[in-house]
């Protein structure tokens, strides 16, 4: 058996409030591919950060070719040859393709300056074997797809000759035929001998590219082993660390009055002919692929962009939204994806998170009374089962979960008629999941109307009254959730044609 | 490389063009070699202390000190002239860059090690290097005839028919072209500003390409602070009082981006040029010199507002993916 | 599950009782750096406990005061202005200019107020409207406004303000108390109020933390940007009254520089030069050790511009000293 090229073991890292990472090991194999699996918030990001030098874990040791090795810093793990490819952070809109591969590294002449000539035909090269020939070497990385810019990660990590390349979820934007392209590289790399770290929660990439698999959950190691002689339910099962079944609530959905209805919703650019209509104590989910242009009607439903076209009628009021405070005072809240930089303020008290869109009821002429905005805070706090030392703690230092609550509260405290959840559980723990989920069927249970867009099926099939599947800034289908297999609701998403049931 | 900044700076060369085609109506003798010569000589300092200031700038950080930095340099420069008349001039030529550099080391410490905002740092020195200047002169001038010819001649030798004041900017501006397209410490320069959390994964020590930044800004301060005093032939602690934000002016014009990491050595070259010809065309168009300052702030607004156009980001186009599918 | 604290089932408001909190906090440094520099100044000048020299030491920094407080609100907001003392300049020759015309003591009063707020609108909608970057937008208008000022003046000044505007920048209300005095207290409570006790001043710090989170909560962030910069104008344009009724002339160098030192006081109170924090106590209290200082070591005849020396180093230093003790304590750890 061949000997791991890198590996950690009894790796432990703590932030203040939360512990990321606890005693976890993981062994990376030359010419094999790893994959890193678990749910948002199990530790992967922190991993990755420890393995590229930007974060120091507070126990444990990593051994690169058995040899013990401190990764100190970003440019210490670049020397010993780990690179990441990342989701979208690791590249330069503002420079060349060229530059992005070589920078840091770049040919010199004699002089010791830049060997620009030199650089630009090394880039080509490289990117023709990589049959990636396609990309100008001089072209803006901006201009280029996200496919494209994948691939220019790869060079990247090719050109640096690295013996550990990360590819933190490198599929997570790209489409069918551009993932089958990058898994010919993947191959390559492979086949070069690297050790190559995959990160992904896509089953069917994993069980395509990997040989073999480490599990983390809530920060823990919770098992490894060689994908070909594990099934897929048994990793599930190591992932979320009970039955899948039970996650949801059950609840028997009594539909009211229609409360929401959406015309011919359509803007220049991002959607097109949107309709709908959304019924008191209703869930309707949205359903379809990142970027099939989801965020960006419910972003119009909130007032932040402006449709070209079609009309949006609450209680059989038309509505003109022109920004988020219109839409909060006609009854409609919005809880963002992007938690930490759309939802919580992260340096503000969560007293103050709570009430921000309350003020003017909180408050009395424009003035602040804070015992009302604790005691509007505690209301809808307690409810949610919120767990935090103190209302004037910083919202930041709750962990994911507990910061989508305070966002929760917020909205209810404006007593809306219309929620819309935005990919309501990406990156909070299990427990507050099942919370949230259950707070869910209880605001439903009330009467209020609900939209949740996610991209997690089981989390659509398992919510929703209705369905509706998104494709490219077009709906493609509404569904009634009964009977409804996961199989047609995916081949609606992603276009493929439909088999005869 | 930057297509878009080429359109730019070209957009910006033709209106300087323009300018001297419109001007040269009203004022023929304008566009004489001579007197362009001459605009660019007044121009030199505006424009070597642009080019430090756009590396700064190009970092996403600032600094304010720059001019107190010509000041103080220059006092002490003209100090040590005026007392050791026997140190030769050219040791105090190569000194002076030295100078400037330690002071913008200063700034560039407490940017990288303290983490403290450099337009804080740099506000705190600007008063610090003002009152020393001041301090170190017990607060008197030092005038032309205190000074050694050399030192007032050597800016105003002409060499291929340049005053050597000229060929100090025009080779600053080589030195900065080579800096920062040809070393990796330029491109470094570039990245930290375009998006500074993927120039850690890259191996880029942010901090401390900041404080190499602030060395260079220091460095063409200092280097100014003599050929400031040369050329004005006097040092005082009012040397260059006010002209950071005349020197920030010209990388704005030139298109330089306040975020950081958009500018060119051509940049700021052409917006000190810019500045440089408005200021010269003004008296001879029969307009009052007093126009000058507002005509400059209204070319700042308009820059920004047309720079801030052309880097609007397009965002992603959903709908159009649909049809190409 | 997360490691946040232990569970409550009753969540309390706090933790930390507000008077701890106050203790601790930076104007309580600035606090005690100012009983120390009053202390020192009274000893090194037997002058300085006079009443008339405490009173006229105010007139060192009442009007940079009144300035700072609003711009302390804008920078709390994310943003800044420079232009604060061109449009002193350009509100100071608008009054000049309508001097000429014969304009009143009230006229030129509401000209000169005027012309502020119409300058800070003007800063704002460049900044709120067209979405640019207020440090650039400022040092454009910076100079506009100064340039206008130069084109209608020249080298020239207007004088022969009439007696009775006088005394807005000269007049006392009470024994040693002046009339800049009283108004800059009164106006300190009033942006203490609008801070700290009102949705207005909550939405400010909310906007400096996190202008996307705001927005998203329904904060109308560009409208409040907007007023920011008015108010930042209108104080500018009540500063100009002041320093021109106080110098009897306005020429187009009025106010120099004084933009640096406004947000100098605004810093050394306390105010996050990247937003979202500071109080107006400790920018008060800045304005006063900025004052304090300049008049102590005038009374010891220690030139202006060695006495900045003293107020940059302060400057570097009170903002360096917390990180450095941060860093030491938990080095020790």
């Amino acid at each position: 058996m061949t000997q791991p090229k890198l590996t950690l073991s009894g790796i432990s890292k703590s932030f203040p409030g939360v512990r990321a990472l606890h005693e976890v090991s993981l062994e990376l194999y030359p010419g094999q591919v790893t994959a890193l699996i678990g749910e948002n918030g199990a530790g992967k990001s922190t991993l990755v950060k420890t393995l590229t030098g930007i974060y120091q874990p507070d126990a444990g040791t990593i051994t690169l070719d058995g040899k013990p090795v401190s990764l100190s810093s970003a440019h210490k793990a670049f020397e010993l040859g780990i690179t990441a490819i990342h989701q979208e952070t690791v590249l330069f809109d503002d420079l060349s393709v060229a530059e992005n591969i070589y920078l840091g590294h770049a040919p010199r002449t004699r002089l010791a300056t830049i060997d620009w000539p030199k650089m630009r035909s090394d880039a080509r090269r490289l990117l023709k074997d990589m049959g990636a020939g396609h990309i100008d070497a001089e072209a803006r990385l901006r201009d280029l797809s996200i496919a494209n810019k994948h691939l220019v990660a790869v060079a990247r990590a090719m050109s640096i000759d690295a013996e550990i390349v990360i590819m933190d979820e490198p599929t997570a934007s790209l489409s069918h035929k551009e993932i089958e392209d990058l898994f010919v590289l993947v191959d390559l790399l492979k086949q070069d001998g690297k050790a190559v770290l995959f990160i992904s929660h896509k089953f069917d990439e994993i069980y395509r590219i990997a040989d073999r698999f480490t599990v983390f959950r809530d920060g823990e190691m919770v098992g490894k082993g060689l994908i070909r002689e594990t099934s897929q339910s048994d990793i599930i099962k190591l992932m979320v660390g009970r039955n899948v079944d039970h996650i949801f609530p059950a609840r028997t959905p009594s539909i009211g009055a229609p409360v929401l209805e959406v015309k011919d919703l359509s803007h220049p650019t991002e959607f097109d002919s949107i309709g709908f209509t959304l019924h008191a104590g209703e869930i309707l989910g949205f359903y379809g692929l990142v970027g099939a242009g989801r965020s960006e009607i419910m972003q119009a439903l909130f007032g932040l962009t402006k449709p070209s076209r079609g009309t949006i009628a609450l209680d059989g009021k038309a509505l003109s939204l022109g920004s988020p405070a219109d839409a909060i005072e006609a009854g409609i809240v919005y809880v963002p994806e992007e938690r930490g930089k759309q939802g919580v303020v992260v340096d503000l008290p969560i007293f103050q998170n709570v009430a921000l869109p309350s003020l003017k009821k909180t408050g009395r002429n424009g003035f602040l009374r804070l015992a009302e905005e604790f005691a509007l805070t505690r209301q809808y706090t307690e409810r949610l089962d919120l767990r935090a030392a103190s209302l004037s703690q910083n919202a930041g230092t709750l962990s994911g979960g507990n910061q989508q609550k305070v966002v929760i509260a917020k909205w209810l405290a404006t007593k809306p008629r219309v929620i819309i959840l935005d990919e309501p559980t990406k990156g909070i723990d299990i427990g507050s999941k099942a919370a949230v989920h259950a707070f869910m069927a209880e605001l439903v249970a009330e009467g209020l109307a609900v939209i949740m867009v996610s991209s997690e099926l089981p989390e659509v099939m398992g919510m929703s009254d209705r369905i509706v599947v998104m494709r490219a800034g077009r709906m493609v289908e509404m569904l009634d959730n009964n009977n409804l297999t996961a199989d047609r609701v995916v081949r609606l998403a992603i276009g493929a044609e439909e088999v005869a049931a | 490389m930057n297509r878009l900044l080429k359109v730019r700076e070209t957009w910006l060369g033709l209106a300087i063009l323009a300018l001297l085609v419109a001007i040269t109506f009203r004022a023929p003798g304008f566009s004489t070699p001579e007197n362009l010569a001459s605009i660019f000589n007044d121009t030199s300092i505006l424009l070597i202390l642009a080019l430090g200031q756009m590396v700064v700038i190009l970092t996403r950080s600032i600094d304010l000190s720059i001019a107190a930095n010509v000041a103080l340099s220059g006092m002490v420069l003209a100090l040590i002239n005026s007392t050791w008349p026997d140190v030769p001039v050219p040791l105090l030529i190569a000194a002076a860059p030295l100078l400037g550099l330690a002071f913008g080391a200063i700034n560039g410490f407490l940017v990288w090690k303290l983490d403290i905002p450099s337009i804080v740092v740099t506000l705190g020195t600007l008063t610090i290097y003002r009152g020393l200047t001041f301090l170190i002169a017990g607060g008197q001038w030092v005038n032309a005839d205190e000074m050694t010819p050399d030192f007032i001649a050597i800016t105003r030798l002409n060499l291929l028919g340049l005053p050597l004041l000229s060929w100090f900017a025009i080779a600053t501006a080589i030195a900065f072209w080579v800096v920062m397209t040809r070393t990796p410490w330029g491109r470094a320069i570039y990245a930290i500003g375009v998006n500074p959390t993927a120039s850690v994964y890259a191996g880029i020590d942010v901090g401390r390409t900041k404080f190499l930044a602030f060395c260079m800004s220091g460095f063409v301060a200092g280097l100014c602070g003599y050929l400031w005093v040369s050329k004005f032939v006097i040092a005082s602690s009012e040397t260059a009082i006010g002209y950071e934000l005349q020197v920030i002016a010209a990388c704005v014009i030139g298109g330089v981006s306040i975020a950081g990491g958009i500018g060119t050595v051509g940049s700021a070259v052409l917006g000190a040029i810019f500045l440089g010809i408005i200021g010269r065309a003004l008296p001879v168009i029969g307009v009052s010199p007093f126009w000058q300052l507002a005509i400059s702030g209204a070319a700042i607004i308009l820059a920004v507002v047309l720079n801030a156009r052309s880097e609007r980001k397009t965002g992603r186009i959903i709908l159009k993916q649909a049809e190409g599918a | 599950m997360s490691n946040d604290a232990p569970t409550h089932r009753n969540i309390p408001d706090r933790l930390d009782s507000p008077l701890r909190a106050a203790i601790l906090s930076w104007p309580a440094l600035l606090l005690v750096v100012a009983v120390i520099i009053f202390t020192v100044n009274s000893f090194a000048s037997p002058y300085f406990l006079s009443p008339w020299s405490l009173s006229d030491a105010t007139f060192n920094f009442t009007e940079k005061a009144i300035i700072a407080l609003a711009m302390a609100l804008l920078i709390i907001s994310g943003e800044i202005d420079l232009s604060v003392a061109a449009i002193i300049a350009l509100a100071s020759t608008a009054m000049g200019l309508a001097l000429q015309y014969g304009a009143d003591t009230p006229a030129l009063v509401a000209i000169g107020i005027g012309t502020g707020l119409l300058c800070g609108a003007f800063n704002g909608a460049l900044v709120t409207r067209l979405g640019l970057p207020s440090i650039v937008v400022t040092i454009g208008t910076m100079s506009l406004f100064r340039g206008l000022s130069y084109i209608v003046l020249g080298d020239q000044a207007f004088k022969g303000y009439p007696a009775s505007f006088a005394f807005f920048g000269q007049g006392y209300v009470w024994w040693v108390v002046s009339f800049e005095f009283v108004l800059f207290l009164g106006l300190a409570v009033i942006y203490y109020v609008l801070l700290h006790r009102t949705s207005f001043g909550r939405r400010v710090y909310v906007i400096g933390n996190n202008a996307t989170a705001a927005q998203f909560s329904g904060v109308r962030v560009e409208r409040i940007k907007f007023l920011l910069f008015c108010l930042t104008g209108l104080m500018s344009g009540i500063a100009a009254v002041l320093l021109t009724s106080r110098l009897g002339s306005t020429r187009p160098s009025i106010a120099q520089g004084w933009e640096l030192e406004v947000i100098t006081m605004v810093v050394l109170g306390g105010v996050s030069i990247l937003g979202g924090s500071g109080s107006i106590a400790g920018v008060v209290i800045a304005a006063f050790i900025m004052g304090l200082v300049t008049f102590g070591m005038g009374l010891l005849n220690v030139p202006g511009i060695v006495q900045s020396i003293f107020i940059g180093l302060l400057l570097i230093l009170v903002i360096a000293l917390p990180i450095v003790l941060g860093r030491l304590r938990r080095l020790r750890k």
